[in-house]
């Protein structure tokens, strides 16, 4: 028998602004832009949205903002701020609530001003004292120590994680609205400056600013509305740890459990999934991911990676627009995983179009690989 | 007043930097199961029993991974420790160059007093490197 959750919300509507550096606009500016772009996207109005969902880095009360600012009166509305990965569980959260009747219309949104605001992640209040005297370069720090142990237990190499970022500008490449387009060679990638060995620049997400929103609905009325629905056939969090000196195994992430709920809800396993969004703030992300959700046994992504696998013309597609590495990463990305992934299944990607994708699969992180999320989505033609 | 007795006296996080200021390097231990917990909580993470004690640990360790933080005006290391009772903590190794720190260096724990008290590595004298 199906998940009684399984496909009974779809994503409606979504909004991008692409405004990857745009001086002079606020957070809440991006955040307010994407969320009108996404209600025109299906054809609903600010005043049929009574669920709101939002996270944003500067902001300890991102909901009153927001809720404010866009002039509407919610009945329903989650503020979970995990890093990252904070939209793929307000999904989960709006998924549960559609159905039960707590909210009709959940928007879930997004703003930042990360790159014209000065180029660094915007610093949350939430100092860890056991980590601060040491000077950790945070996030990219953690990421190192993960990154130094997967290479130390299997072999992984530089050249396996600069392949990460190769396949990203390639897919960015054919993506007129990626920030990072261009030449890149695995040279310069593996001579770029070192930050935190083993992580160099190239190694790096991009910084940027950027909104995004989506809108969701019961699927019976998302099939009323102007744009094809895109069911949520599953979902699945999981929380890790604070701290990278807490995380059990640095080379195993909590994706394994956010991946194992979504797939039983969704009652499909990683052979079935056509296209794949895995959240890239580092190299060294895309490759735990690939493992933890189950395209590649632990150890192998490496390998996996190497062989041309992720890239434009592999046996998987990953990370579509360009990734975080490419594409776009205003401080917490999750939310653009989901964008692609419906974008796919909607069949609007053009020359990055992956043909005949029918179920897609958008995995977020956030902190330093902390809390994990993952989302499988399907076109109708899945229910 | 009607508190819980077994939650009396000074928080984790308070008897760990008192006992830092002192010299001394404490770590929780569940007397239910027996995990260590670091950082210091109110709870022990393995087998969620309140009934942490403090014990003097021996201040060895091992290296579990490193990283070299990149500065213009030079590189600093940053480590995850294994402590040998079995938490884990971030630090640093110092007294050797911080390329030459290995995954499984042996290294033994000292408290630099100041600002505020913390605790760094030393490689062991004799110990695998």
């Amino acid at each position: 028998m199906s998940h009684p959750l399984r496909g009974r919300a779809a994503i409606a509507g979504i909004g991008n602004t692409k405004r990857w550096n745009a001086p002079g606009r606020l957070p809440f500016d991006q955040l307010q832009e994407a969320a009108i772009l996404a209600l025109e996207d299906c054809g609903l109005a600010l005043k049929d949205v009574d669920g709101l969902f939002c996270a944003i880095s500067s902001s300890g009360l991102p909901v009153l903002n927001a809720a404010e600012r866009l002039g509407i009166n919610v009945r329903h509305a989650d503020g979970t701020m995990v890093g990252g990965a904070s939209f793929l569980f307000h999904l989960q959260n709006a998924v549960s609530a559609l159905e039960t009747g707590l909210c009709e219309v959940a928007l879930i949104c997004y703003g930042s001003n990360q790159l014209s605001a000065g180029g660094r992640l915007a610093s949350m209040p939430d100092p860890q004292h056991y980590e601060t005297p040491y000077k950790p370069r945070y996030p990219i720090s953690s990421y190192a120590l993960a990154a130094a142990r997967h290479m130390h237990e299997y072999g992984t190499t530089r050249e396996n994680l600069a392949d990460v970022a190769l396949a990203a500008r390639a897919w960015a490449n054919l993506n007129p609205d990626a920030f990072a387009r261009g030449p890149l060679t695995r040279d310069e990638i593996l001579s770029s400056r070192m930050v935190s060995d083993p992580i160099a620049r190239a190694d790096c997400c991009l910084v940027t600013d950027g909104g995004a929103a989506l809108v969701l609905t019961r699927a019976d009325r998302a099939r009323d509305l102007a744009k094809p629905p895109v069911h949520v056939l599953g979902t699945g969090v999981a929380i890790g740890h604070r701290q990278i000196s807490a995380m059990p195994d640095l080379t195993t992430t909590a994706a394994v459990e956010s991946s194992r709920h979504a797939y039983e809800m969704a009652g499909v396993g990683p052979s079935d999934i056509d296209h794949v969004m895995v959240y890239d703030a580092f190299t060294i992300t895309t490759l735990l991911f690939l493992e933890d959700l189950g395209f590649c046994p632990k150890g192998e992504g490496g390998a996996f990676v190497s062989s041309g696998a992720i890239a434009p013309g592999g046996t998987l597609p990953v990370n579509t627009n360009g990734g975080g590495l490419s594409c776009n990463h205003p401080g917490m990305y999750g939310l653009f995983t989901i964008i692609e992934a419906v974008e796919q299944l909607r069949g609007t990607c053009g020359e990055r179009q992956v043909g005949g994708a029918e179920i897609a699969l958008a995995h977020a992180n956030g902190g330093v690989l902390s809390s994990q999320a993952t989302a499988i989505l399907g076109t109708a033609a899945t229910i | 007043m009607s508190t819980d007795p077994r939650f009396d006296g000074p928080g984790p996080d308070e008897v760990w930097r008192t006992a830092l200021a002192e010299g001394r390097l404490l770590l929780q231990h569940c007397r239910d199961c027996e995990a260590t917990r670091f950082p210091p909580a109110m709870v022990c993470g393995a087998c969620g029993s309140p009934d942490l004690e403090w014990r003097e640990a021996s201040g060895r360790g091992v290296v579990h991974a490193s990283t070299t933080v990149r500065e213009r005006e030079g590189g600093y290391n940053v480590s995850l420790i294994d402590l040998a009772e079995g938490a884990r903590m971030m630090s640093r190794v110092e007294n050797v160059d911080s390329g030459a720190v290995r995954i499984g260096m042996e290294v033994v724990a000292r408290i630099v007093p100041e600002p505020e008290p913390f605790v760094v590595f030393d490689p062991a004298e004799g110990g695998a490197a």
